[in-house]
């Protein structure tokens, strides 16, 4: 059996606490925790009952809520914060959410809202791990040569018809790359890369 | 820090480095348990000039002050930095360019030709560089140090030529490490590998004695002349 979603409501209504209970509950995804129906004291149970799903009342939040929303943030980076509307809210504050639920909405798009901010949050806290490539490209091996071959950084750029600021940057990968720094050294690499006619 | 009241064999085993310096500074092997005051009063060392080289190799952060220049007999310093010097140019360099060119013969003829010309061409650069400092910075100092003031005479080196001739010798290990046939003599490419990169250090150490008291030395003894 998949592990469900857990979810925290702070909403002051008890109807629409209970209403959201059903919807969620009702999709089979989600355990909807004991609401909360302010926000004192929010800071404190977060770290206890871990939730997965923050759904919250914008109005509930402090004079500060930017403040407010980013030290939630910083207390459980991964689990997204969904504003939770019926009544005016500032269109600031409003904002600051990446997600909202609009209680007249319908029941499936309340519940897909939900899944994006997780599916959101997911991509947005595991960054595509780049694997760095140890291997000189093509084009750094285009540099590497002519550097072998004494070449200043702007007769490089004007041979291969690129600005200097990319030769160097070249240059900074090249060195990073294989650890050899001198011109000399670069040159060795070079022969015995094979790289020189 | 390093004191006189410590015990000479307790400095180096804190930092085994110091036992090159030790015979440059003009202290031999065999102290016992004597501590660094009774070698260095022994040996006609002042303590506080050893002290300086052994802090400064030491302690990463350790810079002398200026006015310590003023209390510490500083004559052994042109004696130590020609001792380093030699040190490098009749022992340790040939001494690697000797497994160079060992190695040079069992790998491809072309590699091998680069491999030597490399560090024949570094070898020549360093040795040129320790005598410039031999023919300028040094009798410059020496004649400073008597009182008198020759004009004209610049300083002939930087911190950007000691971190060049750093850069070209760890340049030197990566090539030999990474890039060269790895079944051809592994042995006596590790022990290579070990020469450079003390050799390396030692070199960087001596750079600092350079840049950290001789110039600062040579500006205050300048400015006190003025």
């Amino acid at each position: 059996m998949k592990a469900l979603v857990s979810v925290l409501v702070v909403e002051p209504s008890e109807i629409i606490c209970e209403g959201l209970r059903s919807v969620l509950s009702g999709s089979g995804n989600y355990n909807v925790l004991a609401p909360m129906h302010d926000a004192t004291g929010l800071m404190e149970r977060i770290p206890i009952i871990r939730p997965d799903v923050l759904i919250i009342n914008p109005t509930l939040l402090s004079s500060t809520p930017k403040q407010q929303l980013a030290s939630i943030v910083q207390l459980r980076p991964a689990m997204p914060i969904v504003a939770l509307v019926y009544q005016y809210v500032e269109r600031s504050v409003l904002e600051l959410f990446t997600h909202a639920i609009d209680i007249r909405q319908s029941r499936s798009v309340v519940l897909s809202v939900l899944h994006n901010s997780l599916s959101d949050k997911k991509r947005e806290s595991q960054p595509v791990e780049e694997q760095e490539n140890y291997e000189l490209s093509d084009r750094e091996t285009d540099v590497l040569v002519l550097v072998a071959k004494g070449l200043s950084s702007k007769e490089i750029a004007n041979r291969l018809n690129i600005s200097v600021h990319t030769v160097n940057s070249h240059r900074k990968n090249i060195t990073h790359k294989t650890g050899i720094k001198s011109v000399a050294g670069l040159a060795v690499y070079a022969m015995i890369h094979n790289l020189m006619e | 820090m390093f004191t006189q009241r410590m015990k000479l064999a307790d400095i180096i085993a804190a930092n085994y480095n110091l036992i090159l310096v030790l015979p440059r500074i003009g202290i031999a092997l065999g102290f016992g348990e004597k501590s660094v005051k009774e070698v260095c009063a022994a040996s006609h060392v002042p303590v506080d000039f050893m002290l300086m080289i052994c802090n400064l190799y030491t302690f990463d952060d350790y810079r002398p002050e200026i006015d310590e220049f003023s209390k510490v007999d500083m004559s052994p310093l042109v004696p130590y930095l020609k001792a380093s010097h030699s040190y490098y140019t009749a022992e340790r360099l040939p001494h690697i360019g000797k497994h160079i060119n060992h190695i040079a013969k069992g790998i491809d003829e072309r590699y091998g030709r680069v491999l030597k010309q490399f560090y024949s061409d570094f070898r020549t650069e360093i040795t040129e560089h320790f005598l410039l400092e031999e023919k300028y910075d040094f009798p410059k100092l020496l004649s400073l140090q008597q009182g008198i003031r020759k004009r004209g005479s610049a300083k002939t080196h930087s911190e950007k030529s000691h971190s060049m001739l750093v850069d070209k010798l760890n340049d030197l290990t990566q090539i030999v490490y990474k890039y060269l046939p790895g079944n051809v003599l592994p042995e006596e490419t590790m022990e290579l590998v070990f020469d450079i990169l003390q050799l390396s250090s030692d070199i960087q150490k001596h750079a600092l004695v350079e840049d950290r008291i001789l110039l600062p030395y040579i500006d205050w003894l300048e400015r006190s002349a003025e």
